[in-house]
């Protein structure tokens, strides 16, 4: 196990968190504010990265396709809103879980329809493709290093909005407690509105910002989901913060576990059940944690709820 | 009714003695139909009616605890799938007994229940439906990783249970009728359950837990043996999925899975026990029948869930109960 | 049952301070003070919804202070809520069969009907006579009114035979009538077991009890009889006013 290995997945586990806490972020906000669980908060994140794929052979640029792609993705999410998940804003969970389950099956067929079911792809912007020598003998592709940048300047821009802004001041008091907000003379819908638009482009950012290195396919926006939700839950509803450091958390851990999780475990058991076991403590690390998490902590690790 | 005293129970009470007829009616059909798919011709539909009855006792275990209890558990199929492994990993030794995979199967689904319960039981509301799903996951990664026994491409069963010796279960027919008997006997295990002592509690727990906490009752332990039966119901489904499949695979225990189940409860209509039934029934047929159409049928099923989802509260059922009601005045 | 030092902190904020306090057996101990004097913080520590930071809850001669409240209330501490809490769902004989089945032996009975049980329904009969609401009993509990409502909770908490019973603010939002048919049925209950009433009626508190205790900022300021509390001067200074009966 060298050094430079464990550099290189700290930074990939930073950037998966990073990534996952742009999803996150959306998810956490409309499950506090609205008390929605969104499950097609995830096919979102797939549509981000189908649009730009779609846009950027008209354009020839990743900018543009990325202004087209994030404006179409936030015009799709508003249209969803308005037709659909409206209806389910007074209903319980199980209701809401069930009709965006219902979304999803409709939006990964719907894009296998459209583009078909093979993986597409959408290349890397001339001047950051190629890898920066971080250290002697550590290469780091640059892309990877975008998508850090980017993260972390969206999370600042997100923590400046929620903090000094009086939108942001509305979506924390919402998160605590809408039905006051809306008894103060708060326009509740509207404010809705704006915080799933803002998720929405939030989540379709991610996917586009992803699709340059990895394949971009139906339900991809699946496993992304339930790492989203992982998220959420241990960082506690509704908490930007929490969204924040768990999804960093997650990041790690995952990344980390599977890559070190064979070596760590032959330290305490042969080499042959390590490699059987290793593979699957790793995929279930994250849930471990979550257990963990929620046992200690039934309400996670920031909770927001004044309710 | 009780003592000669008439009392009209509260209204979900009321329909649902009314509606006592369906599930006789249901199991009766279900009794007739190997007889009638041969006479027809229409021999798949045994195949296809068996996976509908296996899904609908594990659809019940669900029901039980989500239409009663309120706890939605997003990792019902990890029950399921564990029933199955059950039958496989014993058959891959060779043992290939129906009564003691069966026996494997309940003891090892009761015991992930309790264990997870557990855990599960101490939160609640959307919490609760995520470590659901998580203790879900850990089952389906878990079974992914075990490689002797197919891993991630799953098992083949070669030979179906004996029962004590006898290759019973080799025929279809013979396991339609295996599957008929468990499914009405965990019908009538749930039924009686609801209406039990322990039933009330558990119902009374959704309505108000601390009014009922307050009263006496340590609700964590009533929820907790509700979840192993419910987990028991899963297993027994798994056992009997195995069966007929002759195949176990990871699959079985996805999030996808128990989604599915989820909305077979929903769809037939929560809380009224034969809705499961007809939930997986729905469900399943109307899969057969747009997947037949087309190969994107899940564009129209996605949209058909959310129709029903935010016009048809009460399922099929209470749907049902509407026009019935609307032809009787009209 | 006997209540020592009791104390409770929220942050910032001290909800219970130093609350010593005794019931005596089949007497009815009043508990009043202003708003935001601690009384239902103080009712939620003694039957078991929150718990304390120090002192001792000593009740049927043992400490409950650690115990979970369904162990209080499977001892017997039955308890009323401020703020109606009933199953709604559930008819209202329903309701109250619950309560006698919590007395009842065990309840992990998976077979036989419930609601056949002449055991459970009689004696909940019984109790919903006594409230006065035995026409209403196929009725769903969501369809009561609000006095309805409150004489399910007294029917519940009678079927729980209680050997103490917390009253938290009975009469809270209660028409005129309704008070009056509270009074009566609570005066009927006196003597079977002891009660701790918290309520803001004074009408009512002093119809009703044999002594009171007044709470102020979470501190016992005055305890005793209903003519000594009536004449203490602090009391009146903080809480009566001199223009009350």
């Amino acid at each position: 196990m060298s050094i430079t290995l464990l550099i290189v997945q700290v930074l990939n586990g930073l950037q998966l968190g990073l990534l996952l806490f742009l999803i996150a972020a959306g998810l956490t906000l409309v499950f506090g504010v609205m008390n929605f669980i969104n499950l097609a908060h995830g096919v979102q994140y797939m549509l981000g990265a189908y649009l730009a794929v779609m846009f950027y052979p008209g354009t020839g640029n990743f900018l543009a396709a990325l202004a087209l792609a994030l404006a179409a993705s936030l015009a799709l999410g508003l249209v969803l809103e308005f037709a659909v998940l409206r209806h389910l804003y007074d209903r319980d969970h199980l209701d809401q879980v069930i009709a965006t389950f219902g979304i999803i099956l409709f939006l990964n067929q719907g894009v296998k329809f459209i583009w078909g079911a093979a993986p597409l792809s959408l290349p890397i912007p001339e001047m950051f493709s190629g890898s920066l020598a971080l250290m002697p003998g550590l290469l780091y592709p640059v892309w990877r290093l975008v998508i850090i940048a980017a993260g972390l300047a969206t999370a600042a821009a997100l923590y400046g909005v929620v903090a000094y802004t009086r939108v942001g001041m509305l979506v924390r008091a919402g998160a605590s407690n809408a039905g006051m907000v809306s008894a103060l003379g708060v326009d509740i819908r509207r404010l809705f509105m704006i915080v799933f638009g803002f998720g929405t482009m939030l989540a379709g950012f991610a996917g586009i910002m992803i699709a340059p290195i990895l394949s971009v396919e139906p339900g991809m926006g699946d496993t992304i989901l339930i790492l989203a939700f992982v998220v959420i839950v241990i960082g506690g509803i509704g908490s930007i913060r929490g969204a924040f450091l768990a999804a960093l958390l997650i990041g790690l851990v995952d990344t980390l576990g599977r890559s070190f999780a064979v070596d760590i475990l032959r330290l305490v058991m042969a080499p042959s059940p390590a490699r059987t076991v290793g593979p699957a403590i790793a995929s279930m690390l994250i849930y471990l944690l979550m257990a963990l998490v929620l046992y200690v902590r039934p309400a996670g690790l920031f909770p927001v709820k004044g309710r | 009714m009780p003592s000669g005293r008439h009392f009209a129970f509260a209204d979900r009470l009321r329909t649902s003695s009314g509606a006592e007829l369906t599930p006789i009616l249901i199991f009766a059909a279900l009794a007739l139909l190997p007889a009638a798919a041969a006479l027809a011709g229409q021999g798949h539909l045994i195949s296809l009616f068996m996976r509908v009855m296996i899904f609908a006792i594990a659809a019940l275990g669900l029901d039980l605890i989500v239409g009663y209890g309120a706890l939605v558990s997003f990792g019902h199929a990890a029950f399921v799938g564990l029933g199955a492994y059950a039958v496989g990993i014993l058959a891959a030794h060779g043992i290939n007994d129906g009564f003691l995979a069966l026996a494997a199967a309940l003891l090892v689904t009761t015991l992930f229940a309790i264990a997870t319960g557990i855990v599960s039981l101490r939160t609640e509301g959307v919490y609760f439906i995520m470590i659901t799903l998580a203790f879900g996951q850990m089952a389906y990664f878990t079974a992914s990783s075990l490689a002797p026994y197919g891993g991630d491409d799953g098992l083949t069963i070669h030979v179906r249970n004996t029962a004590l010796g006898f290759d019973l279960l080799r025929h279809d027919q013979a396991l339609y009728y295996v599957v008929l008997a468990s499914l009405v006997g965990s019908y009538l295990l749930c039924r009686a359950l609801v209406a039990s002592r322990f039933g009330r509690v558990f119902r009374g727990a959704r309505e108000n837990r601390i009014r009922v906490e307050t009263m006496g009752f340590d609700v964590f332990r009533f929820q907790l043996v509700a979840y192993a039966i419910s987990g028991a119901l899963g297993g027994l489904s798994g056992f009997l999925l195995a069966n007929a499949t002759n195949f176990v695979s990871p699959a079985y225990m996805s999030w996808h899975r128990s989604g599915e189940l989820i909305i077979m409860v929903l769809l037939g209509g929560m809380g009224r026990l034969h809705g499961a039934i007809i939930g997986a029934a729905a469900f399943l047929l109307l899969e057969q029948w747009l997947s037949d159409l087309t190969e994107h049928w899940k564009m129209i099923f996605g949209p058909f869930l959310v129709l029903v989802v935010v016009f048809a509260r009460g399922g099929l059922i209470g749907l049902a109960g509407e026009l019935s009601r609307k032809l009787r005045r009209g | 049952m006997r209540v020592e030092a009791l104390c409770k902190r929220f942050g910032g904020l001290i909800a219970t301070d130093e609350v010593t306090f005794d019931v005596q057996s089949g007497e009815l101990h009043a508990v009043i003070g202003p708003n935001g004097a601690g009384k239902t913080t103080l009712i939620n520590q003694i039957c078991g919804l929150i718990a304390p930071d120090a002192g001792r809850i000593i009740f049927a001669g043992t400490d409950i202070t650690a115990m979970p409240a369904h162990a209080r209330a499977a001892l017997g501490l039955a308890r009323s809520f401020q703020i109606t809490s009933i199953l709604p769902e559930f008819s209202v004989l329903e309701n109250v069969a619950l309560a006698v089945q919590a007395r009842s032996g065990t309840s992990f009975r998976f077979f036989g009907r419930v609601d056949a049980e002449e055991a459970l329904n009689a004696p909940a009969l019984a109790a919903l006579a006594e409230a006065g609401l035995e026409s209403r009993a196929g009725v769903a509990a969501r369809h009561l009114s609000h006095g309805e409502r409150r004489a399910l909770e007294v029917a519940i908490a009678l079927a729980l035979k209680p050997r103490l019973l917390l009253l938290d603010e009975p009469m809270a939002g209660a028409g005129h009538e309704e008070t009056e048919r509270l009074i009566v049925m609570l005066s009927r209950l006196k003597g079977r077991f002891p009660m701790v009433l918290v309520e803001h009626d004074m009408r009512a508190v002093f119809a009703l009890a044999d002594r009171i205790s007044v709470l102020l900022y979470g501190r016992i300021l005055a305890s005793g009889t209903p003519e000594l509390v009536r004449n203490h001067p602090q009391v009146i200074a903080a809480y009566l006013g001199t223009g009350m009966e």
